[in-house]
């Protein structure tokens, strides 16, 4: 059975129903039951017209539904009226539901449940295992952020940046449970990306390839961290980078920069080097700069200091550090690094204990944990010699 | 019968264990180790069908109450040196109360500093349960 298939065509089977009548909170839901039933009957051939399959069964769930609710006057309406199915689907449907989905009105985390279900197809038990949350609390949380969204006109136009920001949260939650949000944050960045033309949307990708790219090298066998400079580079999946790199240049050239194309030409560059030595930081720096300028982001000052410490000593680190809140997060851990490569491990060492302290999760927190007793190591080392 | 115990690990507020060196002084290897071990006994658990959760907290936590009506919460700041700090816990479904004990000092045995057990001292509590059904 190929789920993929399925839930690609999510979206677009969503978007008849609603053209067809349907309120969106409605269509959902039929479709969400449409694809349960495909699961289990479809076993292993799709039929040759799927979308045209799950577009029939969908739209009778609804008609169900509707009869079950009591309102059979406005299900004969809509049988009435419903238009002859024919090619004339619209592209924008799906486009139309990355807006409604990522709706302003809305938290970022119902924001991200709704997307995965409408947009992506995955199921409410699997969105709920992604994020560790009980299955009824998910289901809560969706139908809520349904209504929620149930006044705004489905074919309103939308922002892309909040369709962007939501995408970029479920590409960096990572990976828990049976399902990679990180794959499927690209392929649903990747679906956006072939529906408009936006320089963002490519930066968005790019960034998203580039990182994931890198996947392999980011975790030891024992499941530690490993951190860019010490990586083995040859895991890095040059196929990804190529990608990534194609389709930055691309949104690059059209001269119109933004925050993700400014992040992804950083990730770019790292991809670029052959070994740690080799990273351009000089270039890095000025990239920080334009992410700077554009966002005025607090932890892309962190950032470029770290990279200014690489790219001019870490003196010059130390200082664009000095500008910065102590109670970023991330702080700590960027001016123990610098206090290292400065030759004073007794300071890069208690900096290194207190980031452990407040780190956001339990991989750094060893890491950083590791790096202040390997200094303190070799401080005693010292003091015996 | 299957019963359930909460078994707290602590920052502070346990009595100090047999081998209390902060980790930050450890080998790094031995932080690897003892990771490792930690690891090795939640998939064991699992294995045998003991295992339920767990969880690490950080180590910034702080206390907030209520302050009426109309009010903004009032917090008193991040835990004073003194207060109990829990570090994580690990939910298990066990037999009996022994094997509760058990599988707590198997987790207080977790190499420290030198590669040897810490011997902290691990809080083992039992779940209240919902009332039986058969009563007399």
């Amino acid at each position: 059975m190929d789920e993929a298939l399925l839930r690609t065509l999510t979206p677009t089977v969503i978007g008849v129903l609603v053209r067809r009548g349907a309120d969106f909170a409605a269509a959902e839901d039929a479709v969400q039951e449409a694809l349960v039933e495909a699961l289990r009957v479809w076993a292993g051939e799709p039929p040759r017209d799927a979308k045209g399959w799950l577009v029939t069964v969908a739209w009778r769930k609804f008609l169900d539904a509707a009869r079950a609710d009591g309102s059979r006057r406005r299900r004969e309406e809509l049988v009435e009226g419903e238009p002859v199915p024919g090619p004339g689907e619209a592209v924008d449907d799906t486009l139309r539901l990355y807006f409604l989905c990522a709706h302003p009105s809305l938290t970022p985390a119902s924001a991200v449940a709704l997307t995965l279900r409408a947009v992506g197809g995955l199921t409410t038990r699997q969105i709920a295992q992604a994020y560790l949350v009980p299955e009824a609390t998910m289901a809560q949380r969706i139908s809520r952020a349904k209504r929620t969204v149930s006044s705004v006109r489905f074919n309103q136009p939308g922002d892309v940046a909040t369709v962007l920001r939501v995408l970029y949260l479920v590409f960096n939650e990572g990976y828990s449970g049976d399902v990679d949000l990180a794959a499927e944050a690209i392929r649903l960045t990747r679906q956006l990306a072939a529906k408009t033309g936006h320089e963002e949307v490519a930066g968005l990708l790019a960034l998203m390839l580039l990182h994931h790219a890198r996947r392999p090298a980011r975790t030891g066998p024992d499941g530690r961290l490993v951190p860019l400079a010490e990586q083995d580079r040859s895991l890095w999946d040059t196929c990804l980078i190529a990608e990534g790199v194609d389709i930055l240049q691309a949104a690059l050239a059209r001269d119109r920069l933004g925050e993700f194309q400014a992040q992804a030409a950083v990730a770019a560059l790292h991809a670029d080097a052959r070994t740690a030595e080799e990273t351009d930081w000089v270039q890095i720096v000025e990239w920080y700069d334009e992410l700077v300028r554009l966002t005025g982001n607090p932890v892309a000052r962190l950032n470029r200091a770290v990279a200014v410490g690489e790219a001019d000593g870490p003196r010059a680190g130390l200082a664009a550090l000095a500008d910065l809140d102590p109670a970023l997060p991330r702080y700590a851990a960027a001016a123990a690094y610098l206090h290292e490569r400065d030759g004073d491990p007794a300071t890069a060492a208690r900096l290194y204990a207190e980031a452990a302290r407040s780190a956001p999760n339990l991989p750094e927190c060893d890491h950083l944990m590791r790096q202040a007793a390997r200094l303190n190591a070799r401080l005693r080392g010292g003091a015996a010699t | 019968m299957m019963a359930k115990y909460l078994l707290l690990k602590h920052y502070r507020g346990a009595p100090a264990p047999a081998n209390d060196v902060p980790m930050d002084r450890w080998a790094p290897e031995e932080i690897s180790a003892h990771v490792k071990y930690m690891e090795d006994f939640a998939s064991r658990l699992e294995e045998t069908g003991e295992f339920v959760d767990a969880q690490a907290l950080s180590m910034e936590g702080t206390f907030v109450r209520y302050d009426g009506e109309g009010r903004p919460p009032v917090t008193d700041g991040p835990f004073a040196e003194t207060k109990d700090l829990i570090a994580g816990w690990m939910m298990i479904d066990v037999e009996t109360y022994e094997r509760a004990l058990d599988l707590a000092a198997e987790l207080s045995a977790a190499p420290g500093a030198g590669g040897k057990p810490i011997h902290e001292w691990i809080e083992v509590r039992p779940f209240l349960t919902a009332p039986p059904t058969i009563t007399e």
